[in-house]
C-alpha cells in the first residue's frame, strides 16, 4: 500500500431549485424584516471610480424560453483591473467598488440588469493582459452545477482579438456568444449579454 | 498574480451531470457542448469578501428571525459543521446562506402551490459566516418533505439548501443538506442526479445526539467541502502544506 494523500472530495453540487431567491434575495421575494438589504443588488455608489455602464440580458433554455427563476452573479475587476478580494496580491482595489453583484432574473420578463462600471484589464496566468471581462455565474432550477461564463465588451475589438482566453476557443463561431453588444440607453452605455443554455447559440461555459 | 496555485480540477464524475433526464427541468437547461477548460486566472482565483458586519444578530436563528406572534411550529434543530477545503483545511470567513421549507414542507414564495399551510412565524432563510476554524452553526425547524411537479407523484426528501462563498469565485457552490435516516433520499430524482452513492452520502447530515440541547433541539452535523488548491512548496510560500 502506498501512503494516502488524505484529500477530501468537494461537496457535490445540487440544483439551486426554483426558490433560490428565498436565501439569496429574501427582500426581493417579499420575505422582509429578516435582513435589511439583499446582498449584491447595488454595485456602484457616487464615489466608485470608472465608466458607468449597464449590463443586461436574459438566459434562454433550449426551447428559446427565457428563465424567470434564475439567479445571476457577476464578479469583476475595478476600473484599474484590480479585484476587491483578500486574494488580490497586485494592489489595493477601489474600496468603493465591491466587484460582486447579484440579480434575479425578472419573474415576468426574465431580464437581469446590473448597473456597474467597465472593468480594467487583468493578466492571464502568463502575464499577458486579458480583454476587459465580467465573470458570470448562473444558477437556477434544473442547473445541477452552477455555470461559469464570461462577458466581453463589443466595443473592445482590439483587446478581444488579443485576449488569450478568447484565443483558446477552437470554434471561432462560438466566440461571439461571449461578446455583449453595445448600445446607448438614456445616455448610458448599455451592453446586452444574452445567455443561451442550449442550441445553436449555446454560450461558451467554462470548466475553471 | 496570486502566489498560490490553481484549484484542483473539479471532478465532474462526482458532481451531477448537467443533463439528467430523470430530473426533467435539466433537459432544456443543460449545455450540450463541452465546457471550455481554463486553468484559473486571477478572475477565478479571487472572490468577494463578506465581513461579519453584514450580519444581523438573528441571521442564524430561523426560529426567531421572522417570528411575529411566537415560535414556528415544528421540530427544533441545530445544524452545525465546518467548511473545509479538499486539503482538509478550514475555510474561515466563508459566507453561508441557507433556505428551506417550513415544517409542513411549504416554502414562503409567491409561486409555491403546495397546499400545506404557511407558518406565519417562519421565513425560511438565514446566513452565517464561518469563524477562524471554519465553523458555523444555526438554529431552525426541521423542514418537511413536499411534492413537486416532476413525475406525477415525486416528492422531495426533507432538505436545506446551502449557498457557500469560499475565498475564490472558483469555489462558488450551491448544494443541499439531507437528514440521516430519511428513506425518501433514495427515491428523489434530484438526489439521484448524483451518480456516486458516496457523493450522496456526503450530503447527508448526521444526527448528533451528543450535541442536542436537552428538552429543546436535536442537532445535525453537516460539514461542507470546497475546492482545494495546489500548494507546492515555493520559496515565497515556505509554509507549504
Amino acid at each position: 500500500m502506498v501512503q494516502k494523500l488524505g484529500r477530501l472530495k468537494e461537496s457535490p453540487s445540487q440544483t439551486a431549485g426554483p426558490y433560490v431567491h428565498i436565501g439569496a434575495t429574501p427582500n426581493w421575494v417579499e420575505i422582509t424584516g429578516v435582513w435589511k438589504e439583499d446582498l449584491g443588488l447595488v454595485l456602484v455608489g457616487p464615489e466608485t471610480k470608472g465608466e458607468r455602464v449597464v449590463v443586461k440580458g436574459r438566459v434562454f433554455d433550449g426551447s428559446g424560453t427565457p428563465l424567470k427563476d434564475a439567479l445571476i452573479e457577476i464578479w469583476q475587476a475595478d476600473a484599474e483591473g484590480l479585484y476587491n478580494s483578500l486574494q488580490e496580491r497586485r494592489g489595493q482595489a477601489d474600496p468603493h467598488f465591491a466587484g460582486w453583484g447579484r440579480q434575479p432574473t425578472d419573474g415576468a420578463t426574465g431580464e437581469f440588469k446590473f448597473e456597474t462600471i467597465k472593468p480594467g484589464r487583468v493578466p492571464y496566468k502568463d502575464g499577458r493582459p486579458m480583454a476587459p471581462h465580467i465573470t458570470f455565474w448562473i444558477v437556477a432550477r434544473g442547473i445541477n452545477v452552477g455555470l461559469h461564463t464570461r462577458m466581453y465588451f463589443g466595443d473592445e475589438e482590439t483587446a478581444n482579438a488579443e485576449c488569450p482566453v478568447l484565443a483558446r476557443i477552437e470554434h471561432k463561431v462560438r466566440v461571439q456568444t461571449l461578446i455583449a453588444s453595445r448600445s446607448e440607453e438614456n445616455g448610458i452605455p448599455t451592453y446586452t449579454f444574452d445567455i443561451h443554455l442550449q442550441g445553436e447559440k449555446e454560450t461558451v461555459f467554462f470548466d475553471i | 498574480m496570486s502566489d498560490e496555485g490553481s484549484f484542483y480540477q473539479r471532478d465532474r464524475n462526482w458532481h451531477p451531470p448537467a443533463f439528467s433526464p430523470q430530473y426533467k427541468t435539466t433537459v432544456l437547461r443543460s449545455p450540450q457542448y463541452p465546457l471550455l477548460s481554463l486553468e484559473g486566472t486571477v478572475s477565478e482565483m479571487t472572490g468577494p469578501v463578506f465581513g461579519h458586519g453584514k450580519l444581523g444578530a438573528l441571521d442564524n436563528d430561523l426560529i426567531r428571525n421572522y417570528a411575529k406572534t411566537g415560535d414556528p411550529i415544528g421540530q427544533r434543530i441545530i445544524v452545525y459543521g465546518r467548511v473545509l477545503d479538499e486539503n482538509g483545511r478550514p475555510v474561515p470567513g466563508a459566507l453561508l446562506e441557507f433556505w428551506q421549507a417550513n415544517a409542513g414542507g411549504r416554502y414562503r414564495h409567491r409561486k409555491e402551490s403546495y397546499l400545506a399551510a404557511l407558518d406565519p412565524n417562519f421565513g425560511g432563510c438565514g446566513r452565517a459566516i464561518t469563524d477562524d476554524e471554519g465553523r458555523y452553526w444555526f438554529r431552525t425547524i426541521k423542514p418537511g418533505a413536499y411534492p413537486w411537479p416532476n413525475g406525477v407523484n415525486d416528492w422531495r426528501p426533507a432538505h436545506i439548501h446551502f449557498s457557500i462563498f469560499g475565498h475564490a469565485f472558483a469555489q462558488r457552490l450551491i448544494t443541499q443538506m439531507y437528514f440521516e435516516g430519511d428513506p425518501m433520499i433514495w427515491q428523489c430524482p434530484i438526489v439521484s442526479t448524483i451518480p456516486d452513492r458516496a457523493a450522496v452520502e456526503q450530503l447527508i447530515a448526521a444526527l448528533d445526539r451528543e450535541n442536542t440541547l436537552p428538552m429543546d433541539a436535536l442537532a445535525y452535523k453537516f460539514d461542507i467541502v470546497l475546492r482545494g488548491r495546489r500548494s507546492t512548496m515555493f520559496e515565497n510560500r515556505m509554509e507549504g502544506n
